[in-house]
């Protein structure tokens, strides 16, 4: 059973759906109980860091996914779900994440050219730094759908795969049994379909 | 690199796509959800769904297919017509859209755009602007392109960019069906004036006429087409292969 957690941030249709599509039985739910007992886990999210992570404090959440990590469970964070893995946010403000993964959420400003439009938003291709067993389907040139303001800056050796926009921007990152996304595997065609059914797969060791 | 997106169209009225669509192979022409998953399959890069409805039970009909469709097809979904409030983001929005596209919603309300970003943030938040050049003005039409706003274009597109709009759709009504390429000289205005991505509409007849468009103007993000999709005049395989040869970086 994959486990969807459902903490008032965002729209989990397509996520819920894509993963029914390759096969996986998939839940969404905010209970603490069932989140602990999924074979596996997702942490999606959209909007604004600050909210999102007031939000999963709010509803005590946020001790259940790291208890659910801690016990080794497959965690996946998409989009805003991956950057509230990391460390810290800067964005409108300084806030705390997980911490599940090292590094903190910068705005993409800050490493793009001016002249780079912001969001960075659409089709980029994955450009794979270390494999890692959710990309085993995924070939060299793959594109993935992105649509974010922010990254993951200095993950340093969780860094898992880049997208090109006028710098390497972060596009996945992973430690242990937790990895993250910031592009959206569930509006990402045949490749993140792919990736979505490579971590249901995926027993959490690398 | 971010791909140039090419971007089918769909006119759906009461549940059923509009517009005649003329493929091989496909038997029921008229159904969104097979036209979906067709050009999904062809490597479409986003579709949009226009809901050109005028009664409430139509409206449900359409939230029905969508629904079938986000469950479906896994690439981004666009939702546009009948859009005046925050609540009928909403609707769409819990029916798998993923993005909202607002046009005459705006014209009489301008509070909808900062309203809607601010719920459910820019990215979501497409205005589509239908423009047409009047005593040498480029000028917004409201009402499907029936009734002269008396607006300026650019500076209105530029205002609801600056109230929230995360994306621009720029509809040419002076190259709208005429097939003889997008309008250049209106798209290279609205790129001059916002920094979010613009979307090309009107005017496309062949695949030259996308390599014209992003050839000429770089800053085009997407070129959107209806009828030359749906009749196979344009094979979107085709068109990308043809732009990757041309240098253009597209997804194949």
């Amino acid at each position: 059973m994959i486990t969807i957690i459902d903490y008032g941030v965002g729209n989990l249709f397509s996520l819920a759906h894509s993963l029914k599509s390759v096969g996986a039985e998939a839940s969404v739910t905010g209970d603490a109980g069932e989140i602990l007992r999924a074979d596996h886990v997702i942490l999606p999210g959209v909007g604004a860091f600050g909210d999102a992570a007031a939000k999963l404090r709010a509803t005590g959440l946020d001790g259940v996914v790291k208890d659910a990590a801690a016990r080794g469970t497959p965690i996946m964070g998409i989009c805003l779900g991956m950057q509230l893995l990391l460390e810290k946010s800067y964005e409108f403000g300084e806030h705390e994440g997980l911490g599940l993964i090292p590094g903190e959420v910068r705005p993409i400003a800050e490493v793009i050219p001016a002249d780079y439009k912001i969001p960075h938003i659409g089709w980029n291709a994955l450009e794979i730094v270390r494999p890692h067993p959710i990309f085993k389907d995924v070939r060299p040139g793959d594109c993935v759908y992105f649509v974010h303001s922010f990254y993951g800056a200095n993950c340093g050796p969780a860094l898992l795969a880049t997208a090109e926009y006028g710098a390497h921007l972060t596009a996945a990152v992973g430690r242990g049994n937790v990895v993250g996304c910031q592009f959206h595997p569930e509006k990402s065609g045949d490749v993140g379909l792919k990736i979505l059914k490579a971590f249901c797969e995926w027993e959490g060791t690398t | 690199m971010i791909t140039k997106r090419i971007i089918p169209c769909l006119d759906v009225k009461d549940g059923r796509v509009v517009k005649g669509v003329n493929f091989l192979g496909l038997q029921d022409v008229s159904s969104p959800v097979k036209l979906a998953e067709y050009y999904s399959k062809c490597g479409a890069d986003e579709l949009v769904f226009y809901d050109i409805t005028a009664s409430a039970e139509g409206r449900a009909l359409f939230t029905d297919i969508l629904r079938e469709v986000a469950s479906k097809v896994f690439i981004p979904l666009t939702v546009g017509g009948g859009i005046n409030t925050v609540d009928d983001f909403a609707r769409v929005l819990n029916c798998g859209a993923d993005k909202v596209s607002v046009n005459s919603g705006a014209i009489r309300n301008p509070a909808l755009i900062p309203a809607a970003a601010k719920r459910y943030g820019s990215q979501c938040v497409v205005i589509s602007a239908d423009v047409k050049r009047v005593d040498g003005d480029f000028r917004v039409f409201a009402k499907g392109g029936r009734e002269d706003t008396g607006l300026e274009a650019v500076s209105w597109i530029k205002c609801c960019v600056d109230s929230g709009a995360g994306e621009v759709v720029l509809n040419s009504i002076d190259t709208d069906g005429v097939k003889g390429g997008f309008d250049l000289e209106m798209l290279e205005a609205v790129c001059d004036a916002v920094s979010v991505p613009v979307i090309a509409s009107g005017g496309a007849g062949c695949i030259d006429d996308f390599v014209q468009l992003f050839k000429a103007l770089p800053r085009v993000d997407a070129g959107l087409a209806a009828s030359i999709f749906h009749f196979g005049e344009v094979e979107i395989h085709t068109l990308k292969q043809v732009l990757r040869d041309n240098d253009i970086t597209v997804r194949l």
